[in-house]
């Protein structure tokens, strides 16, 4: 445990000290969120239906924005060496990067849903939806991109093969998130339903992406 | 307990070409083996090996001594990339060190000032230079107590003062019943070091007998310097001054 917690305060440290991916995938987020309406129209009730989507979508882009960097660093100054010989699995070296990762770049992005909301002609009941199927989807998001990072590390341009490899993936998440964002603004599907479904893909994901990485790390030499 | 550290018969293959075979020592607690070879021959491929990133073709490395825990969670390895983040200080690099590595044995500013960089606690290391980023990185042995050191290239970027603080640090880690494994061209000077010389196992092409599996090799290159080669041409262990017996 001890060796978990000590690399999530390295990883905010270094998140705090450097600033980086977390401000860069909200601007990122906010950027997209802003270009919509302009492409659309100024048609609120069209933007309002399409609120969620539109989020969501700029939500699972901007992920991608520092996530080649997860293991990147680590790896290129030897860092990556140092946690192997940590008394913990390399599981768990993966699972506090991610949870790091999260929390300075999927966090944000969730808390700033409701603000950027606005841009999209959101209702209050909209944007707390929002809030919550970010909350609790971004994860999901992390650990399947984690994957990607790890298959990565060692590739010097690997970004661009990063999202290749892990969007496909990340479809589930982003039709239950939606779906369950638009359950809430009225419907007939309850909006428990697909939450449900959403939360069920974060925990799963949270063993396979972790798991998986561990397995691309060992293997990439 | 005493550590006891063998390693039979070791083979490693990268990206399908063979680094050295037949590599067969063994180590127990205060003893030291230098690791020397010429560049490329393998000596860094070694300690990967001993540290668990690489898996060895053929050969075990078995380690006695250290319970439950696996090799790697049970040494230190200071290789060519010094593992240390820019962006935090000295202080907070080695605090990193000893919360994850466990065991703690000196603080952070004890150590740091053990390798003479006590003034260099509260700068970022990327304010640090090449020997003195080495030096940091050094300190980390002592943070953490560890029974295994992997050294590569440690007197790399060192001036002739912070050499000598390394040799002595080297001794005391042996003679606390350490061992110490150091890839390296230069002599370290650690009294009764054992010596394994890898010589780097000629590819069938660069023999100019086309691809094929690992034939027998035949040790030495003709421009390689003279020194005594083994019957099976990897490596030669020959028993330095002191301690050093040849019982591998």
């Amino acid at each position: 445990m001890r060796p978990f917690l000590a690399l999530v305060a390295r990883d905010l440290r270094l998140a705090a000290r450097i600033g980086g991916s977390g401000v860069l995938g909200l601007v990122f987020f906010l950027m997209i969120v802003t270009l919509v309406p302009f492409a659309l129209g100024p048609d609120l009730n069209l933007l309002a239906r399409i609120g969620p989507a539109i989020l969501w979508l700029a939500a699972v882009l901007s992920t991608l924005i520092g996530l080649d960097r997860l293991f990147q660093g680590d790896e290129e100054d030897g860092s990556l060496d140092l946690l192997r010989a940590a008394p913990a699995p390399l599981e768990v070296i993966v699972l506090a990067k991610v949870v790091a990762h999260w929390i300075t770049t999927g966090l944000p992005l969730a808390l700033a849903a409701p603000l950027f909301g606005l841009l999209v002609a959101l209702t209050p009941q909209a944007m707390g939806a929002m809030v919550a199927t970010l909350i609790v989807g971004t994860p999901a998001l992390t650990f399947i991109g984690a994957i990607g990072a790890a298959l990565t590390a060692a590739l010097r341009r690997g970004g661009l093969i990063l999202a290749i490899l892990v969007l496909p993936l990340m479809i589930p998440t982003l039709i239950f998130g939606v779906s369950a964002a638009n359950a809430a603004m009225g419907g007939t599907v309850p909006f428990a339903t697909p939450f449900l479904i959403l939360a069920a893909i974060s925990l799963m994901t949270a063993v396979v992406g972790t798991v998986a990485s561990a397995a691309a790390l060992r293997w990439s030499e | 307990m005493g550590v006891r550290l063998e390693v039979k018969d070791l083979a490693c293959r990268r990206s399908g070409r063979l680094i050295f075979s037949g590599l067969s020592f063994a180590l127990t607690q205060g003893e030291a083996l230098v690791v020397t070879g010429r560049n490329g021959a393998g000596k860094s491929t070694l300690l990967a090996l001993l540290a668990g990133r690489l898996q060895p073709e053929t050969g075990t490395v078995r380690a006695e001594g250290i319970g439950e825990a696996t090799l790697a969670e049970r040494l230190h390895w200071v290789g060519h990339r010094d593992a240390l983040k820019s962006a935090l200080t000295a202080e907070e690099n080695l605090a990193f060190a000893q919360h994850l590595l466990g065991e703690p044995a000196l603080g952070p500013r004890d150590a740091l000032e053990a390798v003479g960089l006590a003034h260099a606690a509260p700068l970022p290391v990327a304010y640090l230079s090449a020997g003195q980023r080495r030096r940091v990185a050094l300190a980390r042995l002592l943070v953490a107590r560890r029974p295994l050191w992997l050294l590569d290239e440690p007197t790399s970027a060192l001036d002739k003062a912070s050499q000598a603080t390394l040799l002595r640090l080297m001794n005391e880690h042996l003679a606390g019943g350490g061992l110490l494994i150091a890839a390296t061209h230069q002599a370290l000077g650690i009294d009764g070091a054992r010596e394994v010389r890898i010589e780097r196992t000629p590819s069938p092409r660069e023999r100019g007998e086309g691809w094929g599996e690992g034939e027998p090799q035949d040790g030495a290159r003709s421009e390689s310097p003279p020194h005594p080669v083994a019957p099976d041409g990897a490596l030669d262990l020959s028993p330095r001054a002191g301690r050093g017996d040849g019982r591998a």
